[in-house]
């Protein structure tokens, strides 16, 4: 095989700018052979996901031929790899920014102050908008994760500092699973609770919504906090015991302090990640178009939810339900963007240094 | 303040294991006492008996007695969070909390057990500390920096300032110097010829003229085979040991004719 | 502090014993929620399996009802997997092994953000954008690959087909698999790399003969990780799909067999009595399917921790 390396042939190389030059050269090619033959659609409009796939084809093949006639065909091959890389992160990028700039061009339009000062009571045209969701999102995100910070972290202290045997194995197993539990799943599971607990007349609540999320949010936060009590040097925990501390002041005052930042980190994301959770809402905490702060009663709208059934229940003047679906999206997106920016922000500023 | 330890026919395990077998020594109060001995002879586990952090490892523990100024510290009775704060201990690597700054490293081990004190007792205990750990004239205007701030040798001098600040009758020294430079090193060995002025002092360390240059007494430790457990081979004067040991083994070993 | 072979007992500190009792309670507190979750749902599913129950008109009997469904569900994410995976592949390779290491880090932020995405965000731009965007290349395909079953039948007028689901749910996937995967590939002893290329070979070879062969367990539990993912979802497939309760390969029609997870969002709020037990059953169906492969995807990482070493 290697010896093909010492051959004359082997050493050629096509230049740096054949790669770029032969991408750009086959969209255009396809692109003038698109609009040559006039195939487009009824309103003349080309087809960007054919021109991008032949283009993209094009390239590969031309690329291979010129390459191993050139370089030779491990060469060839090599570049057919790389193209497909390239392709497969490009196919990534392409979806997010396409999104990014749809949830924003859409959703500025009804991002307004009345937006986030009035809720959708007696409005069936115009106007309206999602205080009563934004306000239910924060207390049902808020009870959550008071229900599962400390569930959670005190898990993971379990699993890191005391957990020994089977029980200990037991748990992070089912933590692992429980990350695997679908959200619709974790919904049916609260509105069952309550409809136990509380019968068929006031089983959808905003608490059973706040149960289905710290379902959901638990493993996470055992997950993360468990990574970061991990990485705690236990040449720290010896100093500690070394100087006459219990083992508990120890944790209490060592080990989760220095941990401290990154389990934040860990707790912010978390948040980010049940904020937009819909479906376990839909079913357990219902929906609503008054403003409704009390969590143990009644239906309660959330703001994922208010996205749903904006678009899924449109009234006489649709347009309108569907420019508030999309400023709620933005507006939840918003939300997850400064959520995961500000764990981020954290990570950084207060990781203890050395 | 300083105590004398013995240890009768004393066997250290792991689970099953026995790491260390019958070691019979007196350590001496206001004198250094080095463990040597070629690297898994078991002089660290046997440290750490000492203060018994060896049981901190799940399913260790030890047989025979350990005793301190006649005071068995294996007692059923003894709490061994309370042993610990009689007998400090420094370790391989400097390792200050990361989260505090100099003043509350040197003040940890109070804090870190709810005590409290009054502001003026704090400063003067941290005085006190530092300048016993000579670290006082580099950090006095840098008090409240992080620990983490300070260079290697800085930072194991904190160390040790810590370990006095809560006044024990024991320093245990585990290879305290293995990782710093030759300077920091200096300055440790020092310090350490200081401390016995007030404190029993016990060090493991690998480099042999390290052992002859600060310790009293030294203990030979060596092992058969891996898997076979340690053994005190020797335990002499220092000058004793590495000018006419009695045993063999130690003869090979100090003079650099082992294995 | 545990001592053996009747060695002494320290005496335990209160403050030690609550703080670990309490830590155990949390662990122990976690086995019961997912024992709790399955109870609950078990017991609300009940009355659906009497055969007795009244569906009001909306099912015949509970199989007949579910079956399609699950086909749904499960033909949905096979789809996503099979788009996603390549991908996952292809992008992992790229964060790892072809992009330098700020531009890596970049993809990775990228990867996140992706990730962080609500899946009804997903959802609204998969119905607004997306099935439009892909309809005339349906046409196109229906026109002149129709004699491929799967893309035959009477094309959906709006995109909102099982294609389309199944390319949303892939994008929806795509950041959790190439995550792992590019964890295992980073794990990759370099010692296997460097011989390779001082082997002569070249990027593409020394992948194949270090990189993938290596991470291949890392592959096939992301597999089932995102596929456990994909069979979940709900919002998404809730809002894009044109649905309908039966079994139907076809991937460009109106006619798209639902998924569980949809089928109980859009028709939960509105039901009662025997049709709810039903949709829960459904739900209880979801969850053991997907703890199965979820547990057989945390059985493969495992079984590699231990052989590879490399943890």
């Amino acid at each position: 095989m290697a010896t093909t390396f010492y051959g004359i042939q082997a050493t050629a190389t096509l230049p740096r700018w054949f790669s770029p030059l032969a991408l750009i050269g086959s969209l255009a090619l396809t692109t003038a052979m698109f609009v040559v033959s006039g195939f487009t659609d009824e309103s003349g409009n080309l087809n960007l996901l054919a021109i991008a796939v032949l283009g993209f084809a094009l390239y590969m093949i031309m690329t291979y031929l010129i390459s191993r006639g050139v370089e030779g065909r491990r060469k060839a091959t090599d570049r057919m790899v790389t193209g497909w890389v390239s392709a497969a992160f490009a196919l990534a990028v392409v979806p997010l920014v396409s999104l990014a700039w749809t949830v924003f061009e859409k959703g500025i339009n009804r991002l307004d102050a009345e937006f986030f000062t009035s809720s959708m009571r007696n409005v069936v045209g115009e106007g309206g908008g999602a205080l009563h969701a934004i306000i239910g999102t924060v207390e049902l995100t808020t009870i959550a994760t008071l229900i599962s910070v400390p569930l959670g972290i005190m898990t993971a202290i379990y699993l890191v500092e005391y957990g020994r045997g089977r029980l200990a194995k037991a748990v992070t197993f089912f933590v692992d699973v429980m990350t695997g539990i679908p959200s619709i799943v974790a919904g049916l599971f609260a509105f069952s609770l309550f409809l136990i607990l509380l019968g068929p007349a006031s089983a959808i609540n905003g608490m059973a919504g706040a149960v289905s999320l710290a379902v959901l949010m638990t493993p996470v936060v055992v997950r993360s906090a468990e990574e970061m009590l991990k990485i705690v040097p236990n040449e720290l925990r010896e100093a500690s015991y070394a100087l006459g501390v219990p083992k508990w002041l120890t944790v209490v005052k060592v080990v989760l302090p220095t941990a401290l930042a990154g389990i934040a980190t860990g707790v912010i994301i978390a948040i980010a990640r049940v904020i937009g959770e819909t479906a376990p809402l839909l079913l357990a905490a219902g929906f609503t178009t008054s403003m409704n702060y009390n969590p143990l009663s009644e239906k309660m709208m959330t703001l994922p939810v208010f996205v749903y059934t904006s678009y899924a229940i449109q009234g006489t003047d649709a347009a309108s339900y569907v420019d508030r679906a999309w400023a709620g999206a933005l507006t939840l997106m918003l939300i997850v963007m400064l959520l995961n920016l500000g764990a981020r922000i954290i990570s950084k500023l207060f990781s203890p240094k050395g | 303040m300083s105590k004398r330890i013995e240890l009768k026919s004393l066997n250290v395990y792991y689970s099953k294991f026995l790491a260390v077998e019958d070691v019979n020594m007196v350590i001496e109060p206001k004198a250094i006492t080095a463990f040597i001995g070629p690297s898994g002879c078991g002089k660290s586990t046997l440290i750490r008996t000492l203060n018994r952090m060896h049981e901190v490892i799940p399913g260790a523990y030890v047989e025979g007695s350990l005793t301190m100024d006649g005071e068995d510290i294996y007692a059923a009775e003894v709490d061994p969070v309370k042993v610990r704060r009689q007998v400090g201990m420094v370790f391989q690597r400097p390792n200050p909390f990361p989260t505090m700054s100099i003043k509350e490293n040197v003040l940890s081990g109070y804090k870190l057990n709810n005590n409290r004190m009054s502001k003026s007792d704090a400063d003067e205990l941290t005085e006190k500390a530092l300048v016993g750990a000579n670290l006082w004239n580099e950090v006095k205007d840098r008090l409240d920096r992080p620990g983490s701030s300070l260079s290697g040798g800085q930072q194991q001098r904190l160390c040790i300032a810590r370990a006095i600040a809560v006044e024990p009758d024991v320093i245990l020294m585990d290879e305290p110097t293995s990782a710093l430079d030759p300077i920091s090193t200096a300055a440790i060995e020092d310090l350490a010829v200081e401390l016995k002025e007030k404190f029993t002092v016990v060090i493991v360390t690998h480099n042999m003229q390290q052992a002859s240059r600060i310790s009293d007494m030294t203990a030979f430790f060596n092992i058969a085979g891996t898997g076979m457990p340690g053994k005190l081979i020797e335990y002499d004067r220092t000058e004793k040991i590495f000018s006419n040991p009695t045993q063999k083994q130690t003869e090979d070993y100090v003079s650099g004719r082992f294995g | 502090m545990t001592t053996l072979g009747g060695q002494v007992k320290p005496k335990v500190r209160l403050g030690d014993l609550v703080f670990s009792r309490a830590a155990s309670v949390a662990g122990i507190g976690i086995l019961i929620t997912l024992a709790a979750v399955a109870v609950f749902l078990f017991i609300q599913a009940l009355p659906a399996l009497n055969p007795e129950a009244d569906f009001s008109g909306k099912a015949e009997n509970p199989i007949s009802y579910v079956t399609p469904y699950v086909f749904g569900t499960l033909y949905g994410s096979i789809i996503a997997l099979a788009i996603a995976t390549p991908l996952a592949i292809g992008i992992a390779l790229y964060i790892s092994h072809y992009a330098n290491r700020r531009f890596s880090q970049i993809l990775g932020y990228i990867m996140d953000l992706l990730a962080a995405i609500p899946s009804v965000v997903y959802g609204l731009w998969g119905i607004m954008v997306l099935a439009p965007f892909l309809n005339p290349t349906y046409l196109w395909l229906n026109e002149n690959l129709g004699w491929i079953p799967l893309f035959a039948g009477q094309v959906s007028a709006t995109g909102r087909t099982m294609l389309t689901v199944g390319i949303v749910l892939a994008i929806m996937v795509l950041p959790i698999m190439a995550a792992l995967i590019r964890e295992v590939f980073l794990q990759t002893p370099r010692l296997h790399e460097e011989a390779a290329l001082a082997l002569g070979a070249t990027r593409w070879e020394m992948i194949k003969m270090a990189v993938l062969p290596f991470g291949r367990p890392g592959i096939i539990s992301s597999m089932m990780l995102g596929l456990g993912r994909a069979l979940g979802e709900t919002m998404a497939v809730a809002l894009v799909l044109s649905p309908a309760s039966i079994i139907n390969f076809a991937l460009l029609t109106s006619q798209n067999s639902n998924t569980i997870a949809a089928n109980i969002a859009l028709h939960f709020p509105e039901s009662g009595g025997d049709y709810r037990s039903l949709l829960i059953a459904s739900g209880l169906m979801l969850f053991l399917i997907t703890m199965l492969i979820n547990m057989l995807a945390r059985y493969i990482i495992s079984r590699r921790a231990e052989f590879s070493g490399a943890n």
